[in-house]
């Protein structure tokens, strides 16, 4: 089984986000970088496919970032992927969602694949876009937010989640998939783990060695012109009183008659 | 300029989803905006008798493709019928809901149509004839206004983000041709727990975190239900397997914007405030007095929850009349 992982690296979660002096990007200096969480699940299902499928084929790894990308590639090869691919070129640098699809879709047409995993989205610009499109661009079908899945007779089943519940459908292979929290619980990489990534081959191509130039990619349709703090929520009011019971009574008072919500 | 908005209907076994009103509402602003019209795809099997309804959230064209291959949602067939109606209608914008079923449906669009798209959008505003929106980025920890550039301009919509304005207005109900073209996916079965308020579309969010100290949520189900609204939870309490991943609130899980959000037992990391600070009003209750989540409530209030919530359960029904 050929399994190709579409993988991010972005800011930490727990990362406080500030705008640059420009406006239009965020400052990088204090951020830590990690792989897209969606990403971890992407990384940790397409190792249990090619276990589950007795180990033979191989798990590669493909980002599209800049160099420092490399860290976030790496930390998937000592989980126990075995390639990695980073298209790192400066014309790529300030991609939209969908150039972005194009540029992974380019690579992936010389490389064999059964089944491909990406994140539902990258937690930085929250797109939920660059899967689905990477799959139309590949003339693949593709089935989002998978919680579940299992694949046999060339064909995988995924279980994913809509409002209310799940609904289970049935793809043929070669498809893509993007992963749902729930779907597993991604390995931490052991030490083992990361001697052995430092060997693994690990390539970084400009847009020409996977055969694209900037007309391949086209202009972005998505401009971002301000980045802006949302409105900053001060702390209210703490609700004062002798017992539970007239506290209760004085927050349902506050929201019947101030903030006329009750 | 051609031009003309389509809206994309949502509906489920036959009743729209709340954001589809929202979309349609919102679609019309901005047709009057760019001094067009406005019309309204709807896509499923057996649904031409509801889908008149939408002409007075401001349709004059109501588009139905009824079929029982539209049954179920599936990408590629969706994608398809999608994708002829635009290359007939020539829409220079596309409004529809970001739900689950809109999100996969727009992206998977936009790459068809190699059209630009904003997803999770809560604002839209004309520019000079330019369509700009306001989306979150970063789970809701900047806001970003993006431009967007090439026809169609895909604009999937956060639920609860847009209002709802109807009309007197009626409009007129269309069937469309169909080119279902082929698909790859196969509808297996659903899971559909049709009864549960759908967290990002709850006008009342009562989530519960580590302070539940378990899976009883009984005190939190009981005040949301009071509301008609939905039960969320923290990240721990969802990884300590209390609730399911659906109802997580929070950077990683589901952004909300309710009108009233009541955090019981959630100290309030930054992950979890990213998920609901664009809530109207906010509660937090807390034994703790130093919980990071008071800093962002309008109200707070430093007790035990498992006190407190019921007490003001019962506060509410008294003032509901309940």
């Amino acid at each position: 089984m050929e399994v190709i992982v579409l993988l991010k690296q972005v800011p930490s979660t727990e990362s406080f986000v500030g705008i640059s002096e420009n406006g239009l990007s965020i400052k990088t200096d204090d951020v830590k970088w990690v792989i897209n969480p969606y990403d971890e699940f992407a990384v940790e299902e397409a190792l249990r496919v090619k276990e589950a499928h007795g180990g033979s084929g191989s798990v590669t790894i493909l980002s599209v970032g800049s160099e420092k990308a490399v860290e976030a590639i790496r930390t998937a090869l000592a989980m126990g992927a075995d390639k990695g691919i980073l298209i790192s070129d400066s014309a790529a640098y300030n991609c939209d969602g969908l150039q972005t699809a194009k540029i992974l879709a380019a690579a992936i047409k010389s490389l064999p694949f059964d089944l491909i995993i990406a994140g539902q989205r990258a937690v930085d610009g929250d797109n939920y876009m660059v899967g689905s499109a990477v799959a139309e661009f590949l003339n693949i079908p593709a089935v989002t937010m998978v919680m579940k899945e299992t694949i046999a007779d060339r064909k995988i089943t995924c279980s994913r989640t809509v409002e209310g519940g799940m609904v289970v459908v049935e793809a043929p292979l070669p498809a893509l998939i993007t992963t749902q929290r729930g779907l597993n619980e991604p390995r931490y990489a052991s030490l083992p783990g990361i001697m052995k990534a430092k060997k693994k081959p690990l390539e970084i191509k400009s847009l020409k060695d996977i055969g694209l130039d900037a007309a391949g990619t086209g202009a972005p349709k998505t401009k971002i012109i301000s980045l802006k703090y949302p409105p900053e929520r001060k702390g209210g009011r703490m609700i004062a009183g002798e017992t539970a019971a007239d506290k209760a009574k004085a927050l349902v008072k506050a929201l019947h008659e101030e903030a006329k919500i009750v | 300029m051609s031009c003309g908005v389509l809206a994309i209907a949502e509906q489920v076994n036959g009743v729209f989803r709340k954001v589809t009103y929202e979309a349609l509402s919102e679609g019309r602003v901005i047709a009057d905006g760019l001094g067009c019209s406005l019309s309204v795809a709807v896509l499923g099997s057996g649904i031409k008798s509801n889908s008149e309804s939408l002409g007075k959230y401001g349709a004059e064209r109501i588009l139905v493709a009824d079929d029982a291959v539209l049954e179920e949602y599936m990408t590629d067939t969706y994608t398809n019928v999608i994708a002829g109606i635009v290359a007939k209608e020539k829409p220079c914008v596309i409004i529809l809901g970001a739900s689950s079923r809109g999100r996969d449906l727009a992206a998977r669009l936009s790459a068809r149509l190699d059209a630009p798209l904003a997803m999770d959008c809560i604002a839209v505003r004309l520019d000079a004839g330019n369509v700009v929106v306001t989306r979150p980025m970063y789970g809701g920890k900047i806001l970003a206004e993006i431009m967007l550039e090439g026809e169609p301009r895909i604009i999937a919509i956060r639920p609860n983000s847009m209002k709802i304005a109807e009309s007197q207005k009626t409009g007129t109900v269309e069937d469309i041709a169909l080119d279902k073209g082929s698909t790859d996916l196969k509808f297996i079965e659903k899971k559909l727990d049709t009864g549960k308020v759908e967290l990002t579309e709850a006008d009342v969010v009562v989530s519960g975190g580590r302070g539940m100290g378990g899976p009883d949520y009984s005190v939190i189900e009981k005040l949301a239900g009071i509301f008609g609204g939905a039960v969320g939870a923290s990240r721990s309490a969802v990884d300590e397997g209390w609730r399911p991943h659906a109802d997580q609130v929070g950077q990683t899980g589901k952004v909300v914007s309710p009108n009233l959000y009541i955090a019981c037992g959630i100290s309030g990391a930054i992950q979890h405030l990213a998920g609901m600070s664009s809530s109207k009003v906010i509660v937090a209750i807390n034994k703790d007095p130093e919980a990071p989540i008071f800093a962002k409530a309008d109200y707070g209030i430093v007790g035990d929850l498992f006190e407190i919530v019921p007490l003001i359960t019962e506060e509410i029904k008294k003032v509901k009349g309940l």
